[in-house]
């Protein structure tokens, strides 16, 4: 089992650990490969002029993603989640250093699970929220609870059950 | 950039000329055909976590069988950002939802996602999208229209997986959006 947190040890206000890349070429040209995205502007210079930045300039569903990432490393592999979204507000760049950082807004139980609501932000170097975001977590109770076979969801590994 | 609080109303209030066409009039709400994913491949799920982590290694969730047998998931899931859909042979899908307009600059404003079952190797996924609304505003961009969409994707035995709203951004602007400030920013407000 690899729970990171369950819902008894988490209060609202908590924050999350920063999940933290410094963007380069080489990032996005591999998810340009996985996501089928090469797209102009995000590979040259003179395209991300054309479009308005200062040059080429990264995927936006890169921030989606690293809300994704960040909410999991958190949880843990185990936790269930229900819900990730993002804006989109700002170009980034080469080299810039984008955080995903968040905290915990709310909290309840509802049947054998906990569901955590967290508000989560994607910042650059500058300070500037590039991308704000949103996700809806499921854990466990409690580690006594996982011990006595009462995972995240509603039936462990059953998938028609998840 | 965020959807409209009530994106089901349409609304015309940017004094320029509108950027809703009557074909958007028309399809609002329908649900247009349905296209089909390939077989999910662990290799697939693995080039895809690889990329999302890069530079540092993924989770052994998305690569390792034998660790992800010990989980409650009893095997290899794909990440929730996963996306099968990528290298279509041919026509390729309009990322404006179908309704592309020459000369009017589109960008991809944001998406609210909510997950069901997750995706394995051996998956394949149904896909289906409607033009769910919109909301017309003036913003620094100049005539800015909102519009989401909804995105419905269903595995090979009918059971919910994703459901996405995303929402895309067209304006009419004699001038790009700055560095500095982008579109998307100033139409958030």
């Amino acid at each position: 089992m690899t729970y990171r947190v369950t819902y008894d040890e988490v209060e609202v206000g908590d924050a999350l650990p920063p999940w933290s890349r410094t963007t380069a070429f080489m990032h996005w040209n591999r998810y340009a490969a996985a996501n089928d995205e090469f797209v102009p502007f995000h590979m040259e210079d003179s395209a991300g002029l054309e479009a308005g930045g200062t040059g080429a300039f990264g995927m936006f569903n890169l921030r989606h993603t690293d809300h994704v990432n960040a909410v999991r490393d958190w949880a843990g592999d185990e936790a269930e989640l229900r819900e990730v979204g993002c804006q989109y507000r700002a170009f980034n760049y080469r080299d810039d250093v984008l955080t995903c950082t968040g905290r915990i807004v709310e909290k309840r139980v509802e049947g054998r699970v906990g569901l955590v609501r967290l508000e989560l932000a994607v910042t650059n170097q500058d300070g500037a929220v590039v991308a704000p975001g949103q996700a809806l977590v499921a854990l466990p109770l409690s580690r006594a609870a996982v011990a006595e076979g009462g995972g995240a969801a509603e039936g462990g590994a059953s998938r028609d059950r998840l | 950039m965020a959807a409209d609080p009530n994106p089901e109303e349409a609304t015309s209030r940017a004094a320029a000329p509108s950027l809703v066409t009557p074909e958007m009039e028309a399809r609002r709400g329908q649900w247009g055909l349905p296209r089909a994913s390939l077989p999910i491949e662990r290799y697939d799920i693995r080039v895809w976590a690889i990329s999302a982590y890069w530079p540092e290694t993924p989770p052994s969730l998305y690569w390792d069988e034998e660790y992800a047998a010990t989980t409650r998931w009893g095997g290899i899931v794909a990440p929730q950002d996963f996306n099968p859909f990528g290298w279509p042979v041919g026509a390729r899908r309009d990322p404006d939802g179908g309704f592309s307009q020459p000369g009017v600059p589109a960008i991809n404003g944001g998406q609210s996602d909510e997950y069901g079952v997750p995706l394995r190797p051996g998956d394949w996924v149904t896909e289906r999208s409607r033009l769910q609304g919109w909301a017309e505003r003036a913003t620094r961009m100049g005539a800015t229209v909102f519009v989401t969409t909804e995105v419905l994707w269903l595995n090979q035995l009918g059971e919910f997986v994703r459901r996405r709203i995303s929402t895309n951004i067209r304006y009419r602007s004699d001038e790009a959006p700055s560095a500095d400030a982008p579109a998307a920013e100033g139409a958030s407000s």
